[in-house]
């Protein structure tokens, strides 16, 4: 596992916006090429809510596999903003071209539809994050409140999940994965607050009490800037 | 023997007077090159015994393209996604195929497809088509009139209804062997829609025969409701007093009716029935206002007079 984090040593964090760009233009040059099936519409609204639900999935799989010894710490931030670009994506697809900012049926759509509402909650949710997405509103927040705040990437992850669930006829075994997959997710979470609250600490108690983010920037803001 | 269209005496189709090559994807188009400039002189003598007489009935609006009717599919005894019916139809096989008419008929019985279809007057019937998932296509079906079979089998005066299922073979079709749908797959009409003259059993599509993907051999088409009405690949038929139990209806009640008319006013629980994308016209395309019946309100609105749409949903 070590050797895994050394070798993570030589992958900057921009790796991730890079792979998130590559994806987007994946999915550009697909749907610029015709091939992306009769309705390219709902094929791209589908794989930008997708890869947007697969990025607020992965950054939440980052603690638990520290937990497990394997430290991404430093690629959360790039992962949680990937996500909100390809959900406001999604969102501005649905609006404009699916929808074509008819706003009666979508102010409709905003009010009385279930899966829309959820769907919404979880872009709504994500905005504050995406914002704060940098150093210096870790500095204004402070890292406590900052690190409370992004607990709303539980409540995101939550409402993507079952935004994509409802969104179909059906209950599709896709769905029900990402679902179960963010249920487990953070299952784990809630068990380890349990169990961890009966077994002593390994660590100092400061140092599990700060924010991980918190933590990662200290040492990326303490560090000189070599490059 | 293939007969040319020059020595044919029927009329011509749509098939005749659109090259294949226009119909089919551009892409593959590129693909075939040079290839393609000469099919449709190379296609022609085969279009000949496609002669289908046109209906009256018929839009004017352009139909969609062969590879959109034929990949866009929801038909869930081979899968979920709109690609499996064109992936995983082609194990289906319709030949020989038989649908067993029962109920209140005077000829019940266990028909041959090639019986059912001796005298059948089919012809060309280009209708739209409404998804409830809010998509629509415009397809060119051959088929012919239900009526003209009912008639046939004789409807007995207690008839009320008429009762569909479509085939149940799990290893030719791999999505039935999910159990979430209790198969067979089960439509219904009442009887006045079963007997009016858009309604028909289509066996064909752009002047060939179904693929397996839209509901080969024979289907219904309802062009005024919901394509889930439109069942696929009927094995049986049944002239019933009560109203049958459909398979939409059974799964979620509040969702899915009976009569399932395509009505902008009356939304779905769970999204606007007001407007439509048109399956094809690429990402910028954008959406159409739907139409009451689908625009199909001038013939049929009259068999509902009376009725409140918005509860028989």
């Amino acid at each position: 596992m070590d050797r895994i984090n050394e070798s993570l040593r030589r992958v900057p964090p921009r790796t991730v916006y890079l792979l998130g760009l590559v994806l987007l233009f994946w999915l550009v040059w697909q749907v610029a090429s015709g091939r992306v099936g009769p309705d390219p519409v709902r094929e791209v609204e589908y794989r930008l809510g997708l890869l947007g639900l697969q990025f607020v999935v992965a950054g939440l799989c980052v603690t638990p596999l520290r937990w497990l010894g394997l430290n991404l710490l430093r690629y959360r931030r790039a992962i949680g903003l990937v996500a909100f670009n390809f959900v406001a994506l999604h969102l501005l697809t649905w609006g404009v071209v699916d929808r074509g900012l008819r706003w009666s049926e979508i102010g409709a759509d905003l009010t009385k539809r279930p899966y829309i509402i959820v769907g919404m909650i979880g872009f709504l949710t994500l905005l504050p994050l995406a914002i704060t997405s940098n150093n210096t509103s870790i500095r204004r927040l402070g890292a406590l409140t900052w690190g409370r705040l992004h607990k709303l990437v539980y409540v995101a992850a939550v409402a993507g999940a079952v935004h994509f669930v409802m969104v179909g006829k059906v209950w599709t075994a896709e769905s029900l994965f990402y679902a179960a997959a963010v249920v487990v997710l953070l299952g784990a979470r809630v068990a380890r607050a349990y169990t961890g609250a009966r077994r002593p600490p390994r660590t100092p108690a400061h140092a599990t009490r700060l924010p991980d983010e918190t933590r990662s920037c200290g040492v990326q803001c303490v560090k000189p800037k070599i490059l | 023997m293939k007969r040319s269209s020059f020595t044919s005496s029927k009329p011509l189709t749509w098939a005749d007077v659109t090259p294949k090559a226009d119909f089919l994807n551009r892409r593959q188009i590129m693909a075939a090159g040079l290839a393609t400039l000469a099919a449709p002189m190379l296609a022609r003598p085969g279009f000949a015994q496609t002669a289908y007489p046109k209906s009256a009935l018929s839009t004017d609006l352009p139909p969609n393209s062969l590879e959109d009717i034929t990949t866009y599919n929801n038909f869930y005894e081979f899968g979920l996604d709109k690609s499996d019916p064109s992936r995983l139809g082609g194990d289906l096989k319709t030949d020989p195929w038989s649908v067993e008419i029962s109920g209140l008929v005077d000829k019940p019985g266990t028909y041959a497809l090639a019986d059912l279809l001796k005298d059948a007057p089919l012809e060309e019937r280009i209708y739209r088509f409404r998804c409830v998932e809010a998509w629509a296509m415009v397809v060119p079906w051959v088929g012919f009139e239900l009526a003209h079979l009912l008639m046939q089998v004789g409807v007995q005066p207690g008839a009320m209804y008429v009762a569909f299922e479509t085939l149940v073979r799990p290893e030719e079709m791999p999505g039935q062997e999910s159990t979430f749908i209790e198969w067979p797959y089960r439509e219904g009409l009442r009887i006045d829609e079963a007997m009016h003259p858009l309604t028909i059993l289509a066996t064909g599509l752009y002047g060939e025969p179904l693929p397996n993907q839209n509901g080969a051999p024979i289907r219904l088409i309802v062009p005024w409701k919901y394509g889930f009405k439109s069942i696929k690949s009927i094995v049986a038929i049944r002239l019933e007093a009560e109203m049958p139990k459909t398979t939409w209806n059974m799964l979620q009640p509040s969702e899915y009716g009976f009569y399932a008319n395509v009505n902008p006013e009356v939304e779905h629980p769970r999204w606007s029935q007001a407007s439509e994308r048109l399956v094809g016209g690429g990402f910028f395309a954008g959406r159409q206002d739907t139409l009451m019946f689908n625009g199909y309100a001038d013939q049929v609105a009259s068999l509902y007079t009376g009725q409140d749409l918005a509860k028989d949903f």
